[in-house]
């Protein structure tokens, strides 16, 4: 018991002082960056490249301080909030919402705590709670696969879809996707169910798919992670009439057999890198160094990648 | 335990009747698979019902442990995630043996290992299970709680939150556990008959068996009547996590890797097929039959829904918590 009271006690003074610390030095630029907990490949990607953006500014920028914090709900990350506000005393905020609507007022109140706010990829309810959006191009992740697909199968055949999880995000892709293929009529979207980001679904929806349709020329999975359980279902069918299995958003594996043309099935994709997270953290950062703002709205391109130009979007460190 | 046979002192048509309630789960079985035939004329294909089978193969080996942790009276809600460390932990073992660890080992020694290390680590999350629940006297609920989170974040941290992925020689000579067909039926329904078949025996025919049963009716009546509980419940516990490493081996040829939503909600699915068998969520009675029927009907269901479009797809949970509530309401009645 007198031994834990000895560490307790130590514990509120390291604490102390590690809350005086930023007090000091007020003038400096502080940033907190509040981002999702490591739970897919595409999260684990959001974190390293924080993580990444975080050793390379704070090398560059002596007296920089950049805070990461991952959060696995709402509320959590809304905690993280105003402890970064409290005891880390950023004033400036880089901020992958886990929700939209649920953290709309918690980042308001950060903001008007006189914080710089830049919101990342899914945005808040209210444009008011914000400087500045950072975000990836889910229009075009669902119109380039969908162009692609078309010219490649020459405006005829039969595609079936695996789509996200029910999310605003996944209805934007969606929706660009059905645009294009209004165009054309020949190409009929056999079905789009989901797959939720996830291996084994893709593999039990595709199964289901290859059961019930006895002739399919392309599988839009829309998703690098869902492309690998519906080839396993491929393969285990021993179908041939398959040419094409479309991603999604750049994993390392995918990018990988495009460049060596190591896999018939994978000849594009379209990025939609968790990059954008460094990209967000270095913009921000950097401006606000310089004392400028952000422009209210940045879109980071998703690009169709294809053999020609896999090579810059391979990032073999990353886990994504 | 099952009840003593008073037939002979109840009319005929209330005997038939009690018969019909135990076979809630066959009737809804059966009434999904006319359903399904008549939506998709496919469904009766012998391909898409191995299938089906193949992939309860996993949920329903886990559901044969976990009739008895119920039986006995108690819940583990970590076999999802307990499964997908496992597997994590079985690929990053045998991709370090694979990457020069192992010495000269030859692939197929390896993979012996990796499997044996995936029984050994099920037995002892098991083992570590029950001896919180009756040595540390924990509630069931509290410890699985705990370790479901401990699990998977394990996993997490050994995926660094990506994926691990089975090195490509091993995955090659392993992916036939999965894919094969041995008699006409993938190796996976093979097993998962076997260790159903092996569950029915021990549940039904040995003193083990009874003492679960005895312990779950009562727990006290069973102390007083000598029976080692604690013993018995640390078994249970075992024997799921036998049953969760089983499931792992035959999981990991399929994908030939782990991620971090590997397993996401098994233990909702496994719990819910012992329930929808018609063992009691209290304790005391229980049929692994049941359970295994409870099983493949919660696979037929997603299987219809992805073989139609009749439904919104933003629906199908919905469907399937029907089909789990009136599959029960068959069941009432029984203890």
């Amino acid at each position: 018991m007198k031994s834990f009271r000895r560490v307790a006690g130590m514990a509120v003074l390291v604490m102390q002082a590690w809350a005086m610390g930023p007090a000091q030095a007020a003038e400096k630029l502080v940033v907190g960056v509040a981002i999702p907990t490591a739970t897919h490949s595409f999260t684990s990607g959001i974190v390293w490249w924080a993580n990444q953006a975080k050793a390379e500014l704070e090398k560059a920028h002596p007296g920089l301080k950049i805070i990461v914090k991952t959060a696995a709900t709402a509320p959590e990350q809304a905690n993280q909030l105003q402890d970064m506000l409290t005891v880390n005393k950023i004033n400036t905020l880089v901020i992958f919402p886990i929700e939209s609507a649920s953290l709309t007022q918690p980042v308001s109140q950060v903001k008007n705590k006189g914080v710089y706010v830049t919101v990342v990829d899914r945005g808040l309810t209210n444009t008011q709670s914000q400087d500045a959006y950072i975000a990836g191009d889910n229009t075009a992740f669902g119109k380039l696969p969908a162009e692609y697909l078309a010219k490649s199968l020459n405006g005829k055949g039969n595609i079936v879809v695996l789509r996200g999880m029910p999310t605003t995000l996944d209805n934007e892709r969606y929706d660009a996707f059905s645009a294009v293929m209004k165009d054309h009529p020949e190409i009929k979207v056999l079905d789009a169910k989901y797959g939720n980001w996830n291996r084994d679904d893709a593999f039990k929806v595709m199964q289901d798919y290859l059961t019930r349709f006895k002739h399919i020329d392309a599988v839009w999975a829309a998703d690098d992670d869902m492309a690998i359980g519906v080839q396993k279902a491929i393969a285990q069918a021993k179908r041939t009439d398959i040419k094409q299995v479309f991603g999604g958003a750049g994993a390392k594996g995918a990018v990988k057999k495009i460049m060596d043309g190591s896999d018939p099935l994978i000849v594009a994709d379209v990025s939609y890198s968790p990059k954008f997270m460094y990209d967000a953290i270095k913009l921000t950062t950097e401006a606000r160094l310089k004392g400028d703002k952000l422009p209210a709205n940045t879109i980071i391109p998703s690009v169709l990648i294809t053999r020609e130009n896999a090579k810059q979007f391979y990032f073999p460190n990353s886990p994504f | 335990m099952q009840p003593a046979r008073t037939d002979t002192t109840v009319s005929p048509l209330a005997s038939f009747g009690a018969r019909i309630k135990g076979f809630g789960p066959v009737l809804g079985l059966l009434s999904l698979c006319i359903a399904g035939t008549l939506l998709n004329g496919d469904f009766a294909t012998v391909d898409n019902l191995m299938n089906v089978l193949t992939r309860t193969a996993f949920i329903g080996i886990i559901a044969v442990g976990m009739t008895f942790v119920i039986i006995s009276g108690g819940i583990d809600l970590s076999v999802g995630s307990m499964a997908a460390l496992i597997a994590g932990c079985m690929i990053y073992f045998m991709n370090a043996l694979a990457q020069g660890a192992g010495g000269d080992l030859a692939p197929i020694t390896m993979l012996v290992l990796g499997i044996a290390m995936a029984l050994v680590l099920g037995a002892g999350f098991g083992l570590m299970h029950g001896l919180l629940i009756s040595k540390g006297n924990i509630e069931p609920f509290i410890v699985t709680l705990g370790t479901l989170g401990i699990f998977r974040a394990v996993l997490t941290y050994l995926a660094d939150g990506g994926a691990l992925t089975l090195d490509a020689t091993l995955s090659e000579l392993y992916s036939p556990v999965y894919y094969t067909s041995v008699l006409g039926a993938p190796i996976p329904i093979w097993i998962f008959l076997f260790v159903a078949a092996a569950g029915a025996i021990i549940l039904n025919r040995t003193t083990f068996g009874r003492h679960v049963q005895a312990i779950g009716s009562n727990e006290q009546v069973a102390r007083y009547a000598a029976i080692n509980v604690d013993k018995v419940k640390i078994a249970t516990y075992m024997l799921l996590g036998v049953c969760v490493g089983i499931a792992t081996v035959l999981y990991v040829p399929r994908l030939g890797s782990a991620t971090p939503t590997t397993g996401l909600l098994w233990e909702l699915e496994a719990i819910a097929a012992v329930v929808v068998g018609g063992t009691a969520l209290k304790g005391g009675e229980g049929r692994i039959v049941g359970t295994v029927i409870g099983a493949i009907l919660l696979s037929v269901i997603s299987n219809i829904l992805n073989l139609t479009s009749i439904i919104s797809v933003y629906l199908n949970a919905a469907v399937q918590g029907v089909v789990i509530i009136a599959v029960a309401f068959l069941q009432r009645g029984r203890k």
